[in-house]
């Protein structure tokens, strides 16, 4: 008993203050490291992936000193990871937990998959409304040449 | 005063159903009485960032009886496009020098860009492959006029119905009004999903077929479109299924008596000739109704309808 539980929480470490993004895809994991440029970055950070979580049966999870995300860095995780949780911690505790939320637009941050797009051909910032399928997938409306892309065409600025 | 005055028109779905119908209404005033006076002292300015002769003399033509002047090039290589000016230059630009911009440009998206730059209206007389809105109210006033109405009509749209874009914006404007669809084409080309979605979503009932013949008993209108050989990822089977979209004037004899075919034009060899002499054959006076219909938006977006 003791073991087991001691096993899991060895899993990932402990931050001091930062933030935890829970819940993450396991396929996706690297895909948000790297869209948050946490590749590059000079934070103390710990990740794990393919976890077991009940809920998702493989999670990934990263932890970040000393970061607080914005709610433009938000949506670009919500776009990867919709299913992501998001954990403010300050001096051990945990004062802020809330799910990502898709945004309802989702600006400049995504380029529009069409090569013949105004906003590819000239120096315009990028615009997409967030909207369902029919299947109840995920899709991005380009503001601009209305085509839609889904999430395996998304591709950061 | 319409609440359209001032307004671009950059894709049908700008407007609502109300929206189309008062257009149409004021197309058909200008079909009564076209020569209005009520331009006199308006600029238009007509860019055309690519050549469409039919759209831009269309919608000149249109401009000059109402008595306004129109201003504008017919291609890109004429202008300071060619110099690299980019492409809201060129619109704070010339709104300076007019009370309305139309526009036809290669870009997608290109007239929504421009109609939220742009101090002056714009109507997108089509922006690449996106919307050609101006095209979806001719065919829906031709379909009004020779079907006496736009509610639940049976309608065939025959050809390249993955890219053809005039038969999308249709499909989304007559789904306001209740159709039913029948989508002819090869495999390769059929109505993208995101089209049909749109039908569905409306409580609206779409047939798919491969064969024109099993359309034309059931059709109130014929929508014809042109295959082009270059949306072929294979050109073999371009080769088998060429022929098999070409509506002769035999094949009317066992269409409705209310049954007009229709056509975006320009034609290759979709519509043999010898069906231009029977009297289902519209896709000319469709080609005529198009200035009534520009007359009837320029006059509403003025503010003068
Ligand atoms: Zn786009």
């Amino acid at each position: 008993m003791n073991m087991n539980h001691k096993r899991t929480e060895l899993k990932v470490s402990a931050i001091r203050n930062g933030t935890v993004i829970d819940h993450i895809p396991a396929d996706n994991t690297f895909q948000v490291l790297k869209m948050l440029n946490l590749d590059e970055s000079s934070r103390q950070i710990y990740f794990g992936t393919n976890l077991d979580s009940k809920k998702y049966g493989k999670k990934g999870i990263i932890k970040i000193s000393n970061k607080f995300f914005e709610n433009e860095e938000i949506s670009k995780i919500a776009l990867v990871a919709p299913s992501a949780t998001l954990i403010e911690i300050k001096d051990y505790e945990v004062t802020k937990k809330e799910k990502v939320n898709l945004p309802e637009t989702v600006e400049k941050i995504v380029k529009c998959f069409n090569p013949k797009c105004v906003t590819n051909i000239q120096n315009i910032p990028t615009r997409f409304q967030v909207i369902e399928d029919h299947n109840g997938q995920m899709k991005l409306a380009c503001h601009f040449c209305e085509k839609t892309m889904g999430e395996k065409l998304i591709e950061f600025l | 005063m319409s609440k359209l005055k001032g307004k671009s028109l950059v894709s049908i779905t700008d407007y609502s159903k109300d929206d189309i119908l008062r257009i149409l209404d004021t197309a058909e005033e200008f079909e009564a009485n076209q020569r209005q006076n009520i331009l006199n002292g308006y600029v238009l300015a007509s860019l055309f960032f690519e050549p469409s002769t039919r759209t831009r003399l269309s919608f000149e033509s249109a401009v000059q009886y109402l008595g306004g002047s129109i201003i504008g090039f017919a291609s890109a290589d004429t202008s300071s496009v060619k110099k690299g000016e980019t492409l809201k230059d060129t619109i704070l630009t010339v709104s300076n020098y007019s009370d309305l911009i139309i526009m036809r440009n290669p870009m997608d998206g290109s007239a929504r860009y421009a109609s939220e730059v742009s101090p002056v209206p714009i109507i997108n007389a089509g922006d690449g492959a996106n919307q050609h809105p101006t095209q979806c109210l001719l065919d829906l006033y031709s379909i009004r006029k020779t079907q006496g109405t736009l509610d639940n009509i049976d309608i065939a749209m025959i050809g390249d119905l993955k890219y053809g874009r005039t038969v999308h914006s249709l499909v989304q404007a007559l789904s306001l009004f209740g159709a039913t669809f029948h989508f002819v084409s090869p495999d390769s080309l059929k109505m993208p999903s995101a089209v049909k979605t749109v039908v569905k979503n409306a409580g609206l009932e779409y047939h798919q077929y491969t064969e024109l013949t099993d359309v034309i008993p059931i059709a109130d209108i014929l929508y014809m479109t042109r295959i082009q050989g270059e949306r072929f990822p294979d050109p073999l089977e371009y080769e088998k299924v060429k022929n098999s979209y070409i509506l002769e004037n035999a094949m009317l004899d066992e269409s409705k008596d209310n049954m007009k075919v229709l056509h975006p034009l320009p034609r290759v060899n979709e519509i043999t000739e010898d069906v231009d002499d029977n009297p289902k054959a519209y896709y000319f006076q469709q080609a005529k109704n198009g200035v009534y219909v520009r007359q009837a938006l320029i006059a509403t977006i003025l503010g003068l309808k």
